[in-house]
């Protein structure tokens, strides 16, 4: 019978192509992407159409303020469920005051926070979906970040935030060298449970026959018993090596007598 | 020698692989387990006190328990447990050999046989709307077929034939605006009487044919106003309603169907009169009525005038009126007085006829009486004797008779609420308590007698001595710490606020105290921690509870705080903390220098509050300030939101207690897809032994151990419903790993066509959960494991020898999370309601889980069915390592029912708490009834069973120094012998 539980259901995983090609994207055009877009979206009759969501940060206790926009393709399956796909970002560049409040920030080992609208189509949807990382965790040699969005549908559950790599602690104070973003981005949706295999009665009851089967009753016996056994097992040897030095004495005459008499003091 | 030592070692790996079911021996049963049989606080009480037979009481209690309890000790005759949904709306006795019970808003009519509880007959009656339902079966001992049981409940007023059940005829009062009020049938009449009220202003009496149903006459009148619910039935044509302003009384009488009102003011009755409150009892010709926390007896008049006849000023507890001879009429009341309650019979025609008073030392710590049963007998000198059934506020039940308690039940411990452990004093020197001890005489023949009895010589009566004896062996039940901590206290509080200790040995209640507190007179308890657990410094406090209630049922009424000491059950103090109580966080590690462990308690207002209130812990906790993190769960509106520690709120309050917090992430479920059924934690006090896990071809899997993980479940809102109420296609259920600090999903699985309810545990690092797949129409169970992947380059021996691993280094949360998980399914075969796992001292021992099922009895599984690694065709080298053969089903091995052929009645929790030797742990659990066992999940390997034979072992040396002495002369006779030779 072949292997009924390799993972068949992989989750969806769209990796949005970034690294070094979008952060020096960033670092040139950010500044002129600041513009706070107006969330557009393009209604094709088609199953697809395309949406936009911002993102907005916040440093320590400030107000959420506009940082980057997350444009992706929404997918209408025929079952009337969506998915969304292709998902590109595109991060504004930290302002100059913007650096400063982030130094502070780096100096008192704050949060950094940023926040996503849980529903992408009707934004911001039931509430904002919140994250927040200390902000000593993101510089490297520029600013790492990675975001894993959990979806559900159009929804945005929940949005992982953080640094690439591990964060050490105590966190050490450290200043980016580049201000510009590295910005990761994964969209995940659920993961399918497998289904319970169901194995045929005649594999059940030979694995049962083989596997469950009780403990045979010499087992239980040893087990219950072992105690009684093992000094019965002492005495037995004793009488063995009696009988043999015995046997012994009997032929080697009075030294075999005196060791007799030592085993057995000795025991 | 060495082959006795491979035997030995040969004997090792035996026992070690056996697959070790727990299972018990007929003759164990009752050694190390008790079971406490209750019924919960008595809602009604019906007697049964015919001269011939057993006398007995029938009660229905708030449990959903029917029970029939023998008057004179108390005990269980017998008892029924309906479903939680199933609520007892009335009692009676019918034929003078039926209990009639009406359960489930007056949709399900029972009939039991009095002498032993078997159910005669059951009928499903009707039910079109929520109402009132009445129960009425007429009081005739006579053996009449004619009469049958009027039942009114879900609109329909059903008459039932009281010998097999079969509905005689049924009425329709669905109408709108319609409400039934009272349903009376005078004796000797063939016509029903329904009174109902349209739209509560106008009376309507029907006249109903007993016979057949038919409505005999309608009368009705309007009432210039409108009539509150509250109604009180004075008499076969005359009832008393309060109007919807409180402050008249409106008599209704409704003699030969005409229906006639007077008012009367309740001011004319008593001068301060306020908000009146129509009292329950039922007192023929006259009513009580609650004023001013005064209750007042009102009379009822033939003309329907009310005059007042008495008033009793402090809070007085009454029963309905009692038939006794000559035609008159009796109630009781109690009231406290000191320490003491008064109990006073009166004739209700003439109060001033005082038929018993009797004073009886009452308990503080029961509180007051709540309600009242009394029944009365005849004397020898054939006076009127009366007993009083009467139910404490901590809903204890005792029966007074003759100036004294007859019995008393502890029937608090029905509705435990939250459960902790508490460690015994330990023996102090100088206080010999083993004193009771036996000499070595004694101790020498008991074990003489367990010697007969391993080798089955013992006769009858030596096996009855051998299982008394074991019952009191070894003092299980003292006072004092031993040395296996097999000794314990669970400290138990119930839902009427009281505290009991029991002990672990044989059950019984060490102490209970009732909760006060100086803002309220009863706040009702919420949750239970340990506060204060002396162990390394500060030995000689006493370790206390603290217990958080509230005043009121409301989440935003304000805490109260009480600390009890555990050893006494005193109260050590109790504090109204000022604010309210939402959560209650004990910090984990963090204790200070007399050992009390430091909780924040979040309130209302978003706000957290440090406890206890002492710089000293102040200091500690500004210490790790920075790294506080907590999170909350809004279940309606199905956000998880985490927050971090802000400031002190010293600009709000100059609490320097107090601190604000802020949202640092925030998970939203949509609201359309999911809702939240199930959130579940690891036990903060959970000890892991071993972060590795070996697998057979020597690879080593890092746990994933974190104390900061969740785990959620969310269905399909249309899922959130009975099992099968949607199509698989409907409805999905959603499992989430959620870390607390930084609000990651670290695993997020669904399974489709799945449905709740989900019963889930949550140790080390896996989760089992249990939930229904409607596809497969079988209850399924899932265990997901965590495994790390940032340590998984630990594994080369050289880099731990030379230190180049990173498995001291400090985890962050903040790191990206580099784990895996591993899942594997199986259906099982029971439906569950609730599960736990076992723990132990160090972690060493294997688990079991503990899986309440259905049939309220606890089942142990083996941690190594649900292990993920299970395949079809296990390797030589995994089967060696005791990885069991992939099934489909988790098995049911009758044995390894730990609560053997007992139930634990309406289970609701189980709680397990390890004893100080390693391979034993504590399992307590509880719902109606209470059960503990001790439970050795991979059997007692540290310490020699109770039931070994010392005398045996004893007896067995003996042997052999004597077998060694005679040989040795024997030989010494040979040598000689020889030597002569």
């Amino acid at each position: 019978m072949a292997k009924l539980t390799p993972f068949f259901f992989l989750s969806f995983l769209i990796i949005s192509s970034s690294l070094a090609f979008q952060s020096d994207e960033f670092g040139l055009e950010g500044a002129q992407q600041q513009t706070p877009t107006t969330r557009k979206r393009y209604s094709d009759p088609d199953s697809d159409s395309k949406v936009q969501f911002s993102l907005e940060h916040a440093f320590g206790d400030s107000d959420f303020s506009p940082a980057g926009t997350f444009s992706a393709r929404l997918k209408s399956w025929s079952h009337g469920g969506k998915t969304l796909t292709k998902l590109r970002f595109s991060r504004n560049g930290f302002s100059d005051e913007e650096k400063d409040t982030f130094k502070n920030l780096l100096k008192g080992d704050d949060f950094y926070r940023i926040r996503l609208p849980s529903n992408v189509i009707s934004p911001p949807g039931k509430e904002f979906v919140v994250a927040s990382v200390r902000a000593r965790c993101l510089p490297r040699d520029g600013l790492d970040e990675h975001f894993v969005i959990h979806m559900e549908g159009a929804n945005v559950l929940a949005v992982s935030y953080g640094s690439l790599g591990a964060c050490q602690y105590p966190r050490q104070f450290k200043l980016p060298a580049k201000w510009s973003f590295n910005s990761h981005t994964i969209l995940k949706s659920s993961e399918q449970a497998p289904r319970t295999p169901i194995f045929t009665e005649e594999i059940l009851g030979g694995e049962n026959a083989e596997g469950e089967v009780e403990p045979p009753p010499e087992r239980s016996f040893w087990a219950k018993y072992w105690m009684y056994l093992i000094p019965l097992g002492l005495v037995v040897m004793n009488a063995v090596t009696q009988a043999t030095n015995m046997a012994e004495e009997q032929t080697g005459g009075q030294a075999g007598g005196s060791q007799v008499q030592q085993s057995a003091r000795r025991r | 020698m060495a082959m006795a030592l491979r035997l030995y070692l040969l004997l090792i790996v035996f026992v070690s692989s056996a697959i070790v079911s727990f299972s018990l021996y007929e003759d164990q049963v009752g050694l190390m387990d008790w079971h406490q049989r209750y019924i919960g606080k008595v809602k009604h009480a019906v007697f049964h006190t015919q001269k011939t037979g057993r006398k007995r009481v029938i009660v229905s209690t708030e449990e959903n328990v029917v029970a029939s309890l023998d008057l004179r000790h108390g005990e269980i005759f017998w008892r029924h447990v309906l479903g939680t949904k199933d609520a007892i709306d009335g009692v009676d006795i019918a034929l003078g050999k039926y209990v009639i019970t009406l359960s489930s808003e007056g949709s399900m009519l029972r009939a039991w046989n009095l002498p032993d509880g078997q159910m005669v007959w059951e009928t499903s009656l009707h039910s079109a709307q929520h109402s009132k339902s009445l129960l009425s079966v007429p009081v005739n001992l006579k053996f009449d077929k004619d009469y049958s049981i009027l039942v009114f409940g879900g609109g329909y007023l059903h008459a039932v034939s009281p010998i097999d059940g079969e509905l005689l005829w049924k009425k329709d009062f669905t109408a709108e605006g319609f409400e039934v009020q009272r349903v009376l049938q005078p004796l000797e009449s063939s016509i029903v009487y329904v009174l109902g009220f349209l739209h509560s202003s106008e009376a309507i009496v029907y006249q109903i044919d007993s016979k057949s149903g038919e409505v005999v006459a309608e009368k009705s009148k309007a009432f210039p106003g409108r009539f509150s619910g509250e109604i009180s039935a004075v008499s076969n044509d005359k009832v008393v309603v309060l109007d919807s302003t409180r402050s008249i009384l409106v008599t209704i009488s409704f003699v030969d169907g005409e229906i006639s009102f007077q008012k009367t003011l309740i001011s004319s009755l008593v001068e301060d009169s306020g908000e009146a409150e129509i009292l329950s009892p039922l007192l023929s010709n006259m009513l009580a009525v609650k004023v001013n926390k005064r209750t007042i007896f009102v009379r009822v008049g033939d003309q329907g005038k009310l005059e007042m006849v008495d008033s009793l000023s402090d809070e007085t507890a009454m029963s309905d009126s009692l038939p006794v001879a000559d035609d008159q009429v009796a109630f009781a009341s109690v009231h406290h007085e000191g320490s003491k309650i008064h109990l006073t019979v009166k004739l209700v025609d003439d109060l001033d006829t005082v038929l018993l008073r009797e004073s009886i030392q009452m308990d503080q710590h029961r509180g007051r009486v709540d309600r009242v049963f009394i029944n009365n007998y005849i004397k020898t000198d054939r006076s009127n004797g009366f007993r009083a059934l009467i139910v404490m506020e901590d809903h204890s039940l005792l029966l007074l008779q003759q100036g004294a308690i007859v019995w008393s039940r502890e029937e608090g411990l029905a509705s435990v609420t939250d459960v902790t452990t508490a460690e015994l004093p330990v023996e102090k020197d100088g206080v010999s308590v083993a004193k009771v001890e036996h000499t070595l005489v004694d101790w020498l023949k008991g074990h003489i007698l367990k010697l007969k009895g391993s080798l089955l010589l013992a006769s009858p009566e030596d096996v009855v001595a051998i299982q008394e004896m074991r019952m009191k062996s070894s003092g299980r039940s003292k006072l004092t710490r031993d040395h296996n901590g097999f000794r314990k206290l669970f400290i138990a509080l119930t839902r009427a606020g009281k505290l009991f200790a029991l002990h672990t040995g044989d059950g019984r209640i060490v102490w209970s105290t009732l909760l006060n507190s100086p803002a309220c007179a009863r706040p009702s308890g919420i949750s239970l921690y340990q506060w204060q657990v002396p162990h390394h410094h500060a030995m000689d406090e006493n370790p206390s509870v603290l217990v958080v209630g509230r005043c009121g049922s409301d989440s935003s009424s304000p805490g109260v705080l009480s600390f009890v000491d555990v050893y006494t059950g005193k109260e050590i103090s109790s504090s109204d903390i000022g604010h309210s109580v939402v959560q209650v966080m004990p910090l984990p590690l963090f204790t200070d220098s007399t050992e009390q462990r430091l909780h924040l308690i979040a309130d209302t207002d978003g706000h957290v509050h440090l406890y206890p209130k002492t710089p000293e812990a102040l200091g500690i906790f500004q210490r790790e300030f920075q790294n506080v993190y907590w999170y909350n769960v809004e279940g309606d509106d199905g956000i998880i939101r985490g927050h971090g520690m802000k400031s002190s709120c010293a600009g709000e309050t100059a609490d320097e207690y107090c601190f604000t917090t802020r949202e640092l992430w925030t998970v939203v479920f949509p609201s359309e897809s999911e809702k939240i059924i199930s959130t579940l934690t690891r036990k903060p006090n959970e000890v892991v032994h071993t972060q590795a896990k070996v697998s057979t071809d020597q690879d080593v899997l890092y746990k994933y151990v974190s104390r900061n993980l969740l785990f959620v479940a969310t269905v399909s809102p249309k899922g959130a419903g009975e099992i099968g109420s949607v199509t698989p296609e409907e409805s999905a259920l959603v499992v989430y790993l959620i870390d607390t600090v930084t609000g990651r999903i670290l695993h997020r699985l669904s399974h489709q066509g799945c449905q709740g309810p989900v019963h889930a545990v949550f140790s080390e690092n896996w989760v089992v959960y249990h939930y229904f797949n409607l596809r497969a129409h079988k209850y399924e169970v899932t265990v997901v494991e965590i495994y790390d992947q940032s340590r998984a380059e630990n594994k080369n021996v050289w880099k731990l020898v030379l230190g180049k691993h990173n498995l001291t280094a400090p985890i962050s949360s903040y790191s990206r999370p580099e784990m895996f998980t591993k899942s594997q399914s199986y259906f099982f075969p029971q439906s569950v309601k609730t599960i736990a796992v076992t723990s132990t001292a160090k972690g060493i021992t294997s688990k079991q889980l503990l899986i309440g099922t259905i049939g309220d009895q606890i089942l142990a599984l083996d941690k190594r069915f649900v292990d993920p690694r299970r395949t079809l065709n296990p390797s030589q080298a995994e089967k060696e390592e005791g990885i069991i053969p992939l099934t489909d089903s988790l098995p049911i091995i009758p044995q390894s029912y730990i609560t053997h052929s007992l139930k634990v009645e309406g289970l609701r929790g189980i709680v397990t708490a390890p004893a100080k030797l390693e391979s034993t742990t504590h399992v307590f659990a509880y719902g109606v009834d209470l059960f503990y066992t001790r439970l050795a999940p991979s059997k007692t390997y540290d310490s020699l069973t109770d039931d070994f034979s010392y005398a045996l072992l004893l007896i067995t040396i003996v042997a052999l120094v004597a077998a060694i002495y005679i040989t040795w002369a024997l030989s010494e006779k040979k040598e000689l012998s020889e030597k002569w030779r």
